[in-house]
C-alpha cells in the first residue's frame, strides 16, 4: 500500500470564486456599500420600481379595507373549504422568511463565510415576510380588531386562551419568531447604523441615523459583549426557526383530517420553508446585485452554494410527497388512498402535475453545474421553485378540505377576485418593503465586510 | 500630575487591527489600565490583549431564558388547571405536552430580549452623545477604517503631555486630546 503524504491545508483547492473579489480595503467596502444609501442618487429604476410596488399596496389597502366592511365572505372560502387562500399564503410567507433566519443564525453558527454578504437583506426579507404573513391569520379571524382575544390577558370575561391549541401554539410562534428576527436585524444594523450616521453629511440624517445607532462608537467593551448577545442570538434564533414551521405544520398534522394527520409533516414543512426562502433570496439577490453593481459581494459563490441548498432541501421536500404516497399505500387507510387518487386524478390535480413539476422535476437541472452558475437560469429557477411551493400550500389545504371523510361534506373550492386581489396587494406590500430597505438602510452588513476583508487577507498572507 | 477636568483623555489612530493589538499590549505593560480601543469591527485578539473577563450578557441571557420558560409553563398550568379549568370527556387538566411548543417559545422570547436588552445596558447604550465624538478623524475613521485607542484621564497614571507622546511614540498615525463636556 502507498503511504498518503500527511495532511496539508494549503494543498486543499481553494473554491473557484471567492466571498468577496480580491482588492478591496476597509475604506473601499465602507465606501461602496455605505454609498448605495448615501450619495447614490436615486435611480428612475427604484422610483418605477417603487410606484408600482406602491399601486399594489394600494390594491392591498382597498382589499383589506372591502374585508372588514363585508367580511370574508368576500372570499372563495365557505363550508368545507375554510381555509383557502388565507392560510395557503400565511404558510407561504411565513416559510418564506425561514431562509433568512437560516442564514443568519445556523450558518454563522457554522461559521460559513459566504453567509456574510446575503444576511442583512435575508434577514430584512423574513421580517417583511413575516410582516405578510401575519396579516392573513389576522384577517381570516374575520374580526382582526378582536385579534389581542388569543393573547392571554386579564379580561372582565375571566376567559383564558385554550393553550392546548395549535391555533394558539401558532400565535406565540410568529409572534415570537417576529421578535426575535427584528432584534436580531437590529442588532446587527448598530454598527452600520454608526458608520451611516459618520458618513451622513446633511444634519437630519445625521440625526436620525445617530438616535437609530444608539450612540455606537466601536468600544472595544462594546463590541465583546455584542458579540456575545449576538452569538447567544444566533443560537436561539436555530431552534426557534425550526419550531415556527414545525408549529405551522402542526396547524394540520394536529387535527385529524385526510392528508394532515402524519407525522412527517414537522420535518417536510421546515425543509420547504427553507427550500421556498432560498428561492426568493435568489430571486431578491440576482436582481439586487446587477443594480447596485454589488457582483463583488454577492459572487457566483453565494448564489452557487445557495442553489446547492435548495437542491438539497428540495430532495428532502421530494422525499415528504413520496413518503405521503408510500404512507397512503401502506397503510391500507381507504381515507387517505382516497385522498391520493384525488391528487392524482381528482378536480384539483393540475395542481398536483404542475407541483411536482416546479418542485420536484424542475430542480433537478442543479445538479448541472452550469445551471447553477448561469444567473438567469437560477433567477428563472428561483420562480419556478416559488411557484410551487405556493402550490404545495394550495394542495394540501384545498384538496384535503374538499374530500373529507363523508361523501355528504365534499365540495369544491374556487378563490375569487378579492383573494387574488389581497395576494398581489401582499406581495407589492413585500417588494415595496424591500425597496425602501435597499434606499435607506446597508443592505449588506458593513462591519461584517470589513471583517471578511480581514480574513480574506490573512488567508492571503 | 497634571489633572484638567474639561479633558476625556487622548485618542490614537493606527492604520490597521495588528498595530492596534500591539499598542494595547504595550500600554498595558506600561502601566496603563484605563484605556479603551475602537474598532469598526470586532477584532480577534484584542479583548485578549485589553485583558477584558468574561461579560455577563450569557448570564443575563440565561436568567431571561428560564423565566420566560419556567413562567410560561406555569402560567400555562395555572390557566388551564386552575383559572379556567375546561373538562373535555375528563382529559387530565395538567395535560403539560400541550404546553411545550408555547413553554418553548417564551423560553426564546425571554432568552432573546433579555440578550439584546442586557447587552444594551451593559453598554451604557443608547448614549447619544459621548466627548470622543469630538475628535473629527475619530468620527470619520472610527465607525469606518481606522483603529483607536483611548488613554482616558481617569486612569491614575495619566498625564495629559506625556500619555501623548507615549501613544505617538508606538507609531500612531495620529494622536488628538479628547475633551469632555
Amino acid at each position: 500500500m502507498s503511504t498518503r503524504p500527511p495532511y496539508n491545508s494549503a494543498d486543499v483547492q481553494p473554491p473557484v470564486s471567492p466571498v468577496i473579489e480580491p482588492g478591496y480595503t476597509y475604506a473601499s467596502v465602507t465606501d461602496k456599500i455605505s454609498g448605495i444609501v448615501l450619495t447614490r442618487p436615486t435611480s428612475l429604476g427604484w422610483v418605477a420600481g417603487f410606484a408600482l410596488t406602491f399601486t399594489l399596496v394600494m390594491v392591498l389597502t382597498v382589499s383589506v379595507a372591502w374585508l372588514l366592511a363585508k367580511g370574508v365572505g368576500i372570499w372563495g372560502i365557505n363550508v368545507p373549504v375554510g381555509w383557502g387562500f388565507a392560510i395557503v399564503n400565511f404558510v407561504w410567507w411565513i416559510g418564506i422568511g425561514h431562509a433568512g433566519t437560516l442564514i443568519s443564525a445556523i450558518l454563522f453558527l457554522l461559521n460559513q463565510q459566504w453567509r456574510t454578504s446575503i444576511n442583512r437583506f435575508a434577514e430584512a426579507m423574513t421580517l417583511f415576510a413575516v410582516a405578510n404573513a401575519g396579516l392573513f391569520p389576522l384577517l381570516h379571524t374575520g374580526r382582526p380588531w378582536m385579534a389581542y382575544y388569543m393573547f392571554p390577558y386579564p379580561s372582565t370575561m375571566y376567559l383564558w386562551p385554550q393553550f392546548r391549541s395549535p391555533l394558539i401554539w401558532d400565535v406565540f410562534a410568529v409572534s415570537t419568531y417576529g421578535t426575535v428576527s427584528l432584534l436580531f436585524w437590529f442588532v446587527g444594523l448598530i454598527p452600520d447604523l454608526a458608520t451611516l450616521r459618520d458618513r451622513a453629511v446633511k444634519k437630519p440624517i445625521q440625526i436620525v441615523y445617530g438616535m437609530l445607532a444608539m450612540g455606537w462608537r466601536g468600544s472595544a467593551r462594546h463590541w465583546h459583549r455584542y458579540q456575545s448577545a449576538y452569538l447567544l442570538l444566533a443560537g436561539l434564533a436555530t431552534p426557534l426557526v425550526l419550531s415556527v414551521h414545525t408549529v405551522v405544520s402542526f396547524d394540520f398534522a394536529i387535527a385529524i383530517v385526510p392528508g394532515w394527520h402524519t407525522t412527517i409533516f414537522p420535518p417536510y414543512f421546515v425543509a420547504g420553508a427553507i427550500y421556498s426562502g432560498f428561492a426568493m433570496v435568489l430571486t431578491i439577490a440576482i436582481p439586487l446585485r446587477k443594480a447596485y453593481d454589488l457582483e463583488d459581494f454577492i459572487t457566483m459563490r453565494h448564489l452557487e452554494n445557495m442553489a446547492k441548498v435548495m437542491l438539497a432541501t428540495g430532495l428532502i421536500v421530494a422525499y415528504g410527497y413520496f413518503y405521503e404516497y408510500f404512507m397512503s399505500i401502506y397503510s391500507g387507510q381507504k381515507f387517505d388512498l382516497y385522498l391520493t387518487k384525488m391528487r392524482f386524478h381528482g378536480p384539483y390535480s393540475h395542481f398536483y402535475y404542475a407541483l411536482i413539476l416546479c418542485n420536484i422535476l424542475t430542480p433537478q437541472l442543479l445538479w448541472i453545474r452550469r445551471v447553477r452558475t448561469n444567473v438567469l437560469a437560477l433567477f428563472v429557477m428561483s420562480l419556478i421553485i416559488n411557484i410551487g411551493m405556493w402550490l404545495e400550500r394550495f394542495v394540501i389545504v384545498v384538496i384535503s378540505l374538499t374530500r373529507d371523510f363523508m361523501p355528504s361534506a365534499w365540495g369544491r373550492y374556487s378563490a375569487t377576485f378579492w383573494d387574488y386581489a389581497t395576494f398581489a396587494g401582499t406581495l407589492g406590500f413585500f417588494t415595496m418593503l424591500l425597496f425602501l430597505f435597499v434606499r435607506v438602510l446597508p443592505a449588506i452588513s458593513i462591519a461584517e465586510m470589513r471583517e471578511l476583508v480581514a480574513e480574506t487577507s490573512e488567508d492571503q498572507k | 500630575m497634571e489633572h484638567r477636568s474639561h479633558i476625556y483623555g487622548v485618542v490614537a489612530e493606527f492604520p490597521t487591527e495588528h498595530e492596534l493589538i500591539q499598542a494595547v499590549e504595550k500600554t498595558r505593560e506600561a502601566g496603563y489600565r484605563r484605556i479603551e480601543a475602537y474598532t469598526p469591527f470586532p477584532v480577534e485578539g484584542l479583548y485578549e490583549a485589553l485583558a477584558l473577563k468574561r461579560n455577563n450578557v450569557p448570564l443575563i441571557t440565561l436568567i431571561g431564558g428560564l423565566t420566560g420558560g419556567l413562567g410560561g409553563f406555569f402560567f400555562q398550568l395555572w390557566v388551564s388547571a386552575i383559572a379556567y379549568p375546561v373538562n373535555i370527556g375528563g382529559r387530565p387538566l395538567n395535560s403539560w405536552p400541550a404546553f411545550i411548543p408555547v413553554t418553548f417559545e417564551l423560553t426564546v422570547l425571554g432568552a432573546a430580549l433579555s440578550a439584546v436588552f442586557g447587552m444594551l445596558a451593559l453598554n451604557g447604550l443608547p448614549r447619544p452623545h459621548h466627548p470622543l465624538f469630538n475628535v473629527n478623524r475619530f468620527v470619520r475613521h472610527a465607525t469606518s477604517d481606522r483603529f483607536f485607542l483611548c488613554i482616558e484621564a481617569r486612569d491614575p497614571k495619566f498625564n495629559l503631555s506625556e500619555s501623548a507622546r507615549f501613544l505617538k511614540g508606538l507609531n500612531a498615525v495620529h494622536v488628538d486630546e479628547v475633551e469632555d463636556d
